[in-house]
Protein backbone atom coordinates (compact mmCIF):
# COMPACT_ATOMS: atom_id res chain seq x y z
CA UNK A 1 0.00 0.00 0.00
CA UNK A 2 3.20 2.65 -0.66
CA UNK A 3 2.40 5.36 -2.31
CA UNK A 4 5.04 5.32 -4.84
CA UNK A 5 6.75 6.35 -8.27
CA UNK A 6 4.50 3.42 -9.44
CA UNK A 7 1.69 5.93 -9.39
CA UNK A 8 3.81 8.30 -12.14
CA UNK A 9 5.09 5.43 -14.51
CA UNK A 10 1.75 4.00 -14.57
CA UNK A 11 0.32 7.61 -15.42
CA UNK A 12 3.10 8.06 -18.20
CA UNK A 13 2.45 4.34 -19.98
CA UNK A 14 -1.45 5.07 -19.36
CA UNK A 15 -0.85 8.15 -21.71
CA UNK A 16 1.54 6.87 -24.18
CA UNK A 17 -0.69 3.79 -24.67
CA UNK A 18 -3.79 6.30 -24.98
CA UNK A 19 -2.26 8.43 -27.54
CA UNK A 20 -0.98 4.75 -29.82
CA UNK A 21 -4.81 3.53 -29.46
CA UNK A 22 -5.67 7.11 -30.88
CA UNK A 23 -3.43 7.45 -33.45
CA UNK A 24 -2.68 3.95 -34.97
CA UNK A 25 -5.32 1.42 -33.78
CA UNK A 26 -8.51 3.45 -33.20
CA UNK A 27 -8.82 4.93 -36.57
CA UNK A 28 -8.06 2.73 -39.29
CA UNK A 29 -10.72 0.43 -37.59
CA UNK A 30 -13.06 2.80 -37.38
CA UNK A 31 -11.80 3.80 -41.02
CA UNK A 32 -12.90 0.37 -42.19
CA UNK A 33 -15.99 -0.30 -40.10
CA UNK A 34 -17.19 2.75 -41.84
CA UNK A 35 -16.05 1.93 -45.25
CA UNK A 36 -18.07 -1.52 -44.72
CA UNK A 37 -21.18 -0.29 -43.41
CA UNK A 38 -21.36 1.91 -46.49
CA UNK A 39 -20.42 -0.97 -48.89
CA UNK A 40 -23.34 -3.03 -47.06
CA UNK A 41 -25.63 0.16 -47.64
CA UNK A 42 -24.80 0.27 -51.26
CA UNK A 43 -25.09 -3.57 -51.88
CA UNK A 44 -28.56 -3.44 -50.10
CA UNK A 45 -29.56 -0.44 -51.90
CA UNK A 46 -28.29 -2.30 -55.29
CA UNK A 47 -30.39 -5.20 -54.55
CA UNK A 48 -33.16 -3.12 -53.97
CA UNK A 49 -32.86 -1.21 -57.53
CA UNK A 50 -31.66 -4.51 -59.10
CA UNK A 51 -35.35 -6.34 -57.31
CA UNK A 52 -36.95 -3.15 -58.81
CA UNK A 53 -35.73 -3.30 -62.59
CA UNK A 54 -36.53 -6.87 -62.68
CA UNK A 55 -40.48 -6.60 -61.61
CA UNK A 56 -40.16 -3.68 -64.58
CA UNK A 57 -38.44 -5.92 -66.56
CA UNK A 58 -41.20 -8.64 -66.26
CA UNK A 59 -44.18 -6.19 -66.25
CA UNK A 60 -42.78 -5.20 -69.54
CA UNK A 61 -42.21 -8.39 -70.94
CA UNK A 62 -45.59 -9.31 -69.98
CA UNK A 63 -47.05 -6.21 -71.92
CA UNK A 64 -45.00 -7.25 -75.19
CA UNK A 65 -46.04 -11.13 -75.06
CA UNK A 66 -49.71 -9.89 -74.87
CA UNK A 67 -49.24 -7.63 -77.34
CA UNK A 68 -47.75 -10.09 -79.60
CA UNK A 69 -50.83 -12.59 -78.36
CA UNK A 70 -52.86 -9.59 -79.63
CA UNK A 71 -51.28 -9.18 -83.00
CA UNK A 72 -50.85 -12.57 -83.99
CA UNK A 73 -54.87 -13.36 -82.97
CA UNK A 74 -55.34 -10.08 -85.95
CA UNK A 75 -53.14 -11.55 -88.13
CA UNK A 76 -55.34 -14.79 -87.40
CA UNK A 77 -58.23 -13.20 -87.90
CA UNK A 78 -57.38 -11.27 -90.84
CA UNK A 79 -55.70 -14.56 -92.43
CA UNK A 80 -59.27 -16.12 -91.59
CA UNK A 81 -60.92 -13.25 -93.44
CA UNK A 82 -58.87 -13.61 -96.59
CA UNK A 83 -59.52 -17.35 -96.95
CA UNK A 84 -63.60 -16.96 -96.42
CA UNK A 85 -63.18 -13.99 -99.05
CA UNK A 86 -60.98 -16.41 -101.44
CA UNK A 87 -63.24 -18.97 -100.80
CA UNK A 88 -66.43 -16.91 -101.91
CA UNK A 89 -64.47 -15.20 -104.73
CA UNK A 90 -63.86 -18.23 -105.80
CA UNK A 91 -66.85 -20.00 -105.25
CA UNK A 92 -68.46 -16.96 -107.00
CA UNK A 93 -66.11 -17.29 -110.06
CA UNK A 94 -66.83 -21.30 -109.96
CA UNK A 95 -70.73 -20.82 -110.02
CA UNK A 96 -70.28 -18.43 -113.05
CA UNK A 97 -67.82 -20.56 -115.17
CA UNK A 98 -70.68 -23.00 -114.55
CA UNK A 99 -73.69 -21.05 -115.47
CA UNK A 100 -71.70 -19.93 -118.54
CA UNK A 101 -71.12 -23.89 -119.42
CA UNK A 102 -74.41 -24.60 -118.57
CA UNK A 103 -76.01 -21.63 -121.38
CA UNK A 104 -73.10 -22.45 -123.93
CA UNK A 105 -74.46 -26.37 -123.43
CA UNK A 106 -77.60 -25.00 -124.00
CA UNK A 107 -77.31 -22.61 -126.84
CA UNK A 108 -75.16 -25.92 -128.17
CA UNK A 109 -78.48 -27.98 -127.47
CA UNK A 110 -80.64 -25.23 -129.20
CA UNK A 111 -78.54 -25.13 -132.05
CA UNK A 112 -78.51 -28.62 -132.11
CA UNK A 113 -82.43 -29.03 -131.62
CA UNK A 114 -82.53 -26.63 -134.46
CA UNK A 115 -80.70 -28.10 -136.82
CA UNK A 116 -81.74 -31.72 -136.28
CA UNK A 117 -85.49 -29.82 -136.18
CA UNK A 118 -84.42 -28.68 -139.92
CA UNK A 119 -83.02 -31.80 -141.04
CA UNK A 120 -86.06 -33.74 -139.91
CA UNK A 121 -88.44 -30.91 -141.14
CA UNK A 122 -86.74 -31.60 -144.53
CA UNK A 123 -87.15 -35.12 -144.18
CA UNK A 124 -90.90 -34.94 -143.10
CA UNK A 125 -91.18 -32.92 -146.44
CA UNK A 126 -89.96 -35.79 -148.12
CA UNK A 127 -91.26 -38.70 -146.76
CA UNK A 128 -94.66 -36.21 -146.68
CA UNK A 129 -94.21 -36.01 -150.38
CA UNK A 130 -93.40 -39.61 -150.57
CA UNK A 131 -96.82 -40.10 -148.73
CA UNK A 132 -98.60 -37.95 -150.51
CA UNK A 133 -97.20 -39.45 -153.83
CA UNK A 134 -97.95 -42.78 -152.97
CA UNK A 135 -101.10 -41.98 -151.96
CA UNK A 136 -102.08 -40.12 -155.11
CA UNK A 137 -99.92 -42.01 -157.01
CA UNK A 138 -98.78 -39.77 -158.99
CA UNK A 139 -96.17 -37.29 -158.71
CA UNK A 140 -96.52 -34.21 -157.27
CA UNK A 141 -95.11 -31.46 -158.50
CA UNK A 142 -92.80 -30.50 -156.19
CA UNK A 143 -92.61 -26.62 -157.64
CA UNK A 144 -95.99 -26.71 -157.49
CA UNK A 145 -97.07 -27.95 -154.15
CA UNK A 146 -93.82 -26.19 -152.36
CA UNK A 147 -95.92 -23.96 -150.78
CA UNK A 148 -98.16 -26.63 -148.70
CA UNK A 149 -95.28 -28.36 -148.14
CA UNK A 150 -93.36 -25.61 -146.54
CA UNK A 151 -96.19 -24.48 -144.60
CA UNK A 152 -96.79 -28.47 -143.13
CA UNK A 153 -93.36 -28.81 -142.69
CA UNK A 154 -92.99 -25.30 -140.46
CA UNK A 155 -95.94 -26.56 -138.14
CA UNK A 156 -93.74 -29.67 -137.59
CA UNK B 1 0.94 -22.64 10.83
CA UNK B 2 -1.13 -19.41 11.99
CA UNK B 3 2.70 -18.04 11.54
CA UNK B 4 3.47 -19.30 8.35
CA UNK B 5 -0.15 -18.21 7.13
CA UNK B 6 0.53 -14.96 7.77
CA UNK B 7 3.76 -14.96 6.34
CA UNK B 8 2.41 -16.19 3.41
CA UNK B 9 -0.12 -14.27 2.89
CA UNK B 10 1.77 -11.14 3.47
CA UNK B 11 4.68 -12.46 0.98
CA UNK B 12 1.79 -12.80 -1.43
CA UNK B 13 0.74 -9.10 -1.33
CA UNK B 14 4.11 -7.65 -1.08
CA UNK B 15 5.44 -5.91 -4.53
CA UNK B 16 9.18 -6.56 -6.13
CA UNK B 17 10.06 -2.95 -4.99
CA UNK B 18 12.90 -1.05 -6.66
CA UNK B 19 13.96 2.46 -4.56
CA UNK B 20 16.10 4.19 -2.30
CA UNK B 21 17.64 3.41 0.61
CA UNK B 22 19.32 6.33 2.64
CA UNK B 23 22.40 6.34 4.37
CA UNK B 24 22.83 4.12 7.05
CA UNK B 25 19.87 2.30 6.70
CA UNK B 26 20.03 -0.87 8.41
CA UNK B 27 19.14 -3.98 5.87
CA UNK B 28 16.96 -7.14 6.86
CA UNK B 29 20.21 -8.71 6.74
CA UNK B 30 22.24 -6.12 9.25
CA UNK B 31 24.19 -4.69 7.16
CA UNK B 32 24.34 -0.91 7.02
CA UNK B 33 24.57 0.74 3.83
CA UNK B 34 27.02 3.79 4.03
CA UNK B 35 25.29 5.93 1.08
CA UNK B 36 21.86 5.84 -0.22
CA UNK B 37 21.63 3.11 -2.50
CA UNK B 38 18.97 2.12 -5.68
CA UNK B 39 17.89 -1.36 -4.78
CA UNK B 40 15.85 -3.58 -4.34
CA UNK B 41 13.81 -4.35 -0.86
CA UNK B 42 14.47 -7.41 0.35
CA UNK B 43 11.23 -7.32 3.11
CA UNK B 44 8.04 -5.16 3.04
CA UNK B 45 9.76 -3.12 5.92
CA UNK B 46 12.50 -2.27 3.37
CA UNK B 47 9.64 -1.37 0.78
CA UNK B 48 8.20 1.18 2.89
CA UNK B 49 10.94 3.10 4.26
CA UNK B 50 11.93 3.19 0.75
CA UNK B 51 9.41 5.88 0.53
CA UNK B 52 7.67 7.70 -2.31
CA UNK B 53 11.08 6.89 -4.42
CA UNK B 54 10.36 4.01 -4.99
CA UNK B 55 9.08 1.73 -8.07
CA UNK B 56 6.98 -1.14 -8.23
CA UNK B 57 8.80 -3.39 -10.27
CA UNK B 58 6.30 -6.24 -11.08
CA UNK B 59 2.92 -3.91 -11.22
CA UNK B 60 4.41 -1.92 -13.82
CA UNK B 61 6.05 -4.00 -15.64
CA UNK B 62 3.09 -6.50 -15.96
CA UNK B 63 0.71 -3.66 -16.73
CA UNK B 64 3.02 -2.22 -19.61
CA UNK B 65 3.58 -6.02 -20.82
CA UNK B 66 -0.37 -6.06 -20.90
CA UNK B 67 -0.60 -3.12 -22.71
CA UNK B 68 1.26 -3.36 -25.08
CA UNK B 69 -0.25 -6.92 -25.81
CA UNK B 70 -3.36 -5.02 -25.81
CA UNK B 71 -1.52 -2.53 -28.24
CA UNK B 72 -0.24 -4.80 -30.87
CA UNK B 73 -2.63 -6.94 -30.49
CA UNK B 74 -5.43 -4.37 -32.07
CA UNK B 75 -1.98 -2.76 -33.87
CA UNK B 76 -2.01 -5.65 -35.61
CA UNK B 77 -6.08 -6.31 -36.44
CA UNK B 78 -5.49 -2.55 -37.32
CA UNK B 79 -3.07 -3.12 -40.10
CA UNK B 80 -4.92 -5.05 -41.93
CA UNK B 81 -8.56 -3.74 -41.34
CA UNK B 82 -10.30 -4.54 -44.49
CA UNK B 83 -13.61 -3.06 -45.15
CA UNK B 84 -14.39 -6.49 -46.73
CA UNK B 85 -14.55 -10.03 -45.00
CA UNK B 86 -13.40 -9.57 -41.77
CA UNK B 87 -11.02 -12.22 -40.28
CA UNK B 88 -11.42 -13.79 -36.68
CA UNK B 89 -8.95 -11.54 -35.09
CA UNK B 90 -10.20 -8.63 -37.27
CA UNK B 91 -13.80 -9.50 -36.24
CA UNK B 92 -12.84 -8.98 -32.25
CA UNK B 93 -11.45 -5.96 -32.39
CA UNK B 94 -14.05 -4.96 -34.39
CA UNK B 95 -16.56 -6.43 -31.67
CA UNK B 96 -14.79 -4.45 -29.00
CA UNK B 97 -14.19 -1.22 -30.65
CA UNK B 98 -18.04 -1.10 -31.83
CA UNK B 99 -18.66 -1.90 -28.39
CA UNK B 100 -16.86 1.23 -27.05
CA UNK B 101 -18.01 3.39 -29.37
CA UNK B 102 -21.52 2.15 -28.57
CA UNK B 103 -21.13 3.28 -24.83
CA UNK B 104 -18.89 6.03 -25.53
CA UNK B 105 -22.25 7.77 -28.13
CA UNK B 106 -24.29 7.00 -25.36
CA UNK B 107 -23.11 9.14 -23.00
CA UNK B 108 -20.85 11.37 -25.01
CA UNK B 109 -22.55 13.55 -27.10
CA UNK B 110 -20.18 15.98 -27.71
CA UNK B 111 -17.39 15.99 -29.99
CA UNK B 112 -14.29 14.49 -28.70
CA UNK B 113 -11.41 12.43 -30.68
CA UNK B 114 -9.83 11.40 -27.68
CA UNK B 115 -12.48 9.91 -25.64
CA UNK B 116 -13.40 6.66 -27.56
CA UNK B 117 -9.85 5.71 -27.95
CA UNK B 118 -9.31 6.55 -24.38
CA UNK B 119 -12.07 4.41 -23.52
CA UNK B 120 -11.02 1.82 -25.32
CA UNK B 121 -7.44 1.68 -23.82
CA UNK B 122 -9.29 1.78 -20.55
CA UNK B 123 -11.20 -1.04 -20.70
CA UNK B 124 -8.81 -2.97 -22.98
CA UNK B 125 -6.02 -2.36 -20.34
CA UNK B 126 -7.72 -2.96 -17.12
CA UNK B 127 -9.72 -6.04 -18.52
CA UNK B 128 -5.83 -7.37 -19.16
CA UNK B 129 -4.67 -6.70 -15.70
CA UNK B 130 -7.28 -7.62 -13.92
CA UNK B 131 -7.66 -10.88 -15.71
CA UNK B 132 -4.06 -11.90 -14.32
CA UNK B 133 -6.13 -12.32 -11.22
CA UNK B 134 -7.80 -15.54 -12.69
CA UNK B 135 -4.11 -17.10 -12.74
CA UNK B 136 -3.59 -19.44 -9.75
CA UNK B 137 -2.19 -17.30 -7.08
CA UNK B 138 1.17 -19.04 -6.75
CA UNK B 139 2.15 -19.85 -10.19
CA UNK B 140 3.97 -16.90 -11.45
CA UNK B 141 5.35 -16.65 -7.48
CA UNK B 142 6.82 -19.56 -7.57
CA UNK B 143 8.35 -19.25 -11.39
CA UNK B 144 9.79 -15.78 -10.53
CA UNK B 145 11.32 -16.90 -7.53
CA UNK B 146 13.02 -19.88 -8.98
CA UNK B 147 14.22 -17.12 -11.14
CA UNK B 148 15.73 -15.43 -8.28
CA UNK B 149 13.06 -12.57 -7.47
CA UNK B 150 11.70 -12.87 -4.05
CA UNK B 151 8.10 -11.20 -4.79
CA UNK B 152 6.18 -10.91 -7.37
CA UNK B 153 2.76 -10.00 -7.58
CA UNK B 154 1.41 -10.38 -10.79
CA UNK B 155 -2.35 -8.28 -10.75
CA UNK B 156 -1.65 -4.32 -11.03
CA UNK B 157 -4.77 -3.42 -10.32
CA UNK B 158 -4.22 -4.73 -7.14
CA UNK B 159 -1.68 -2.12 -6.97
CA UNK B 160 -3.52 0.90 -5.51
CA UNK B 161 -0.43 2.78 -7.30
CA UNK B 162 -1.45 1.98 -10.82
CA UNK B 163 -4.99 2.34 -10.46
CA UNK B 164 -4.03 5.75 -8.88
CA UNK B 165 -1.75 6.40 -11.63
CA UNK B 166 -4.97 6.04 -14.53
CA UNK B 167 -7.59 7.51 -12.05
CA UNK B 168 -5.21 10.95 -11.52
CA UNK B 169 -4.52 10.89 -15.35
CA UNK B 170 -8.28 10.95 -16.00
CA UNK B 171 -8.77 13.73 -13.53
CA UNK B 172 -6.36 15.55 -15.40
CA UNK B 173 -8.12 14.86 -18.31
CA UNK B 174 -11.60 16.37 -16.53
CA UNK B 175 -9.45 19.67 -15.22
CA UNK B 176 -8.19 20.35 -18.82
CA UNK B 177 -11.30 19.60 -20.44
CA UNK B 178 -13.29 21.76 -18.04
CA UNK B 179 -11.26 24.70 -18.51
CA UNK B 180 -10.97 24.55 -22.19
CA UNK B 181 -14.41 24.14 -22.18
CA UNK B 182 -15.92 26.38 -19.85
CA UNK B 183 -12.76 28.50 -19.56
CA UNK B 184 -10.40 29.23 -16.24
CA UNK B 185 -13.20 31.44 -15.23
CA UNK B 186 -16.16 28.96 -15.83
CA UNK B 187 -14.82 26.40 -13.98
CA UNK B 188 -13.66 28.68 -11.38
CA UNK B 189 -17.34 29.86 -11.56
CA UNK B 190 -18.60 25.96 -11.24
CA UNK B 191 -16.64 25.35 -8.36
CA UNK B 192 -17.76 28.42 -6.42
CA UNK B 193 -20.93 29.57 -7.38
CA UNK B 194 -23.40 26.23 -6.82
CA UNK B 195 -25.01 24.28 -5.65
CA UNK B 196 -25.78 27.66 -3.43
CA UNK B 197 -26.45 30.15 -5.16
CA UNK B 198 -28.40 34.14 -4.62
CA UNK B 199 -29.08 37.58 -6.28
CA UNK B 200 -27.17 39.15 -3.29
CA UNK B 201 -23.39 40.20 -4.17
CA UNK B 202 -22.18 39.57 0.05
CA UNK B 203 -24.41 36.80 0.10
CA UNK B 204 -22.80 34.97 -2.93
CA UNK B 205 -19.85 36.14 -1.51
CA UNK B 206 -20.13 34.27 1.96
CA UNK B 207 -21.36 31.03 -0.02
CA UNK B 208 -18.35 30.76 -2.18
CA UNK B 209 -16.26 28.82 0.65
CA UNK B 210 -18.95 26.20 1.30
CA UNK B 211 -19.32 25.81 -2.70
CA UNK B 212 -16.22 25.20 -2.95
CA UNK B 213 -15.99 22.86 -0.12
CA UNK B 214 -18.78 21.03 -1.51
CA UNK B 215 -17.48 21.02 -4.70
CA UNK B 216 -14.21 20.54 -4.10
CA UNK B 217 -15.06 17.18 -2.08
CA UNK B 218 -16.84 16.16 -5.15
CA UNK B 219 -14.31 16.94 -7.82
CA UNK B 220 -11.43 15.22 -5.52
CA UNK B 221 -13.76 12.34 -4.90
CA UNK B 222 -14.20 11.24 -8.45
CA UNK B 223 -10.42 10.05 -9.06
CA UNK B 224 -10.31 8.73 -5.58
CA UNK B 225 -13.53 6.55 -5.78
CA UNK B 226 -12.41 5.83 -9.34
CA UNK B 227 -9.08 4.32 -8.51
CA UNK B 228 -10.21 2.64 -4.87
CA UNK B 229 -13.11 0.68 -6.28
CA UNK B 230 -11.09 -0.88 -8.66
CA UNK B 231 -8.35 -1.13 -6.18
CA UNK B 232 -10.55 -2.57 -4.00
CA UNK B 233 -12.51 -5.14 -5.97
CA UNK B 234 -9.69 -6.66 -7.22
CA UNK B 235 -7.26 -6.66 -3.91
CA UNK B 236 -9.97 -8.31 -2.13
CA UNK B 237 -10.50 -10.89 -4.35
CA UNK B 238 -6.63 -11.57 -4.77
CA UNK B 239 -7.13 -11.99 -1.30
CA UNK B 240 -10.13 -14.55 -1.25
CA UNK B 241 -8.04 -16.36 -3.99
CA UNK B 242 -4.86 -16.25 -1.32
CA UNK B 243 -6.72 -17.46 1.41
CA UNK B 244 -8.53 -20.27 -0.80
CA UNK B 245 -5.05 -20.93 -2.05
CA UNK B 246 -3.70 -21.81 2.51
CA UNK B 247 -6.66 -24.92 2.08
CA UNK B 248 -5.42 -28.27 1.70
CA UNK B 249 -5.09 -29.29 -1.72
CA UNK B 250 -7.49 -31.21 -2.49
CA UNK B 251 -10.03 -29.13 -1.01
CA UNK B 252 -8.88 -25.61 -2.88
CA UNK B 253 -10.63 -26.01 -6.00
CA UNK B 254 -14.54 -26.30 -4.49
CA UNK B 255 -14.00 -22.73 -3.51
CA UNK B 256 -11.52 -21.04 -5.90
CA UNK B 257 -13.37 -22.81 -9.20
CA UNK B 258 -16.75 -20.97 -7.68
CA UNK B 259 -14.85 -17.89 -7.30
CA UNK B 260 -12.74 -17.80 -10.23
CA UNK B 261 -16.35 -17.72 -12.26
CA UNK B 262 -17.84 -15.42 -10.22
CA UNK B 263 -14.66 -13.21 -10.98
CA UNK B 264 -14.85 -13.36 -14.84
CA UNK B 265 -17.74 -10.81 -13.97
CA UNK B 266 -15.97 -9.40 -11.70
CA UNK B 267 -12.76 -8.24 -13.52
CA UNK B 268 -15.06 -7.70 -16.73
CA UNK B 269 -17.56 -5.17 -15.00
CA UNK B 270 -14.94 -3.11 -12.83
CA UNK B 271 -13.37 -2.79 -16.56
CA UNK B 272 -16.50 -1.50 -18.19
CA UNK B 273 -16.86 0.11 -14.67
CA UNK B 274 -13.59 2.43 -14.99
CA UNK B 275 -14.52 2.61 -18.52
CA UNK B 276 -18.28 4.45 -17.89
CA UNK B 277 -17.04 6.20 -14.97
CA UNK B 278 -14.50 7.77 -16.96
CA UNK B 279 -16.88 8.75 -19.94
CA UNK B 280 -19.28 10.27 -18.05
CA UNK B 281 -16.78 12.31 -15.80
CA UNK B 282 -15.31 13.56 -18.86
CA UNK B 283 -18.73 14.25 -20.44
CA UNK B 284 -19.66 16.29 -17.79
CA UNK B 285 -16.83 18.16 -17.89
CA UNK B 286 -17.98 18.90 -21.36
CA UNK B 287 -21.11 20.13 -20.25
CA UNK B 288 -21.97 23.49 -19.12
CA UNK B 289 -25.35 23.05 -17.71
CA UNK B 290 -24.98 24.09 -14.29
Amino acid sequence: MNINLTMIGQAIAFFIFVVFCMKYVWPPIMAALQERQKKIADGLAASDRASRDLELAQEKSAQELREAKQQAAGLIEQANKRAAQIVEASKDDARKEGQKLIEQAKAEIEQERNQARDALRGEVAAIAIAGAEKILETSVDASKHNEMLEKLAAEL
Amino acid sequence: MAGSASEYIQHHLQNLTYGKLPAGYERADGTVIEESTWTMAHNAAEASDMGFWAVHVDSLGWAVGLGLIFLILFRMAAKRATSGQPGGLQNFVEVMIEFVDTSVKETFHGRNKVIAPLALTIFCWVFLMNLMDLVPVDFLPQLFHLMGLEYMKVVPTTDVNVTLGMSLSVFALIIYYSVKVKGVGGFLGELTLHPFSSDNLFLKVLLIPVNLLLEGVSLLAKPISLALRLFGNLYAGELIFILIALLPLWAQWTLSVPWAIFHILIITLQAFIFMMLTIVYLSMAHEDNH
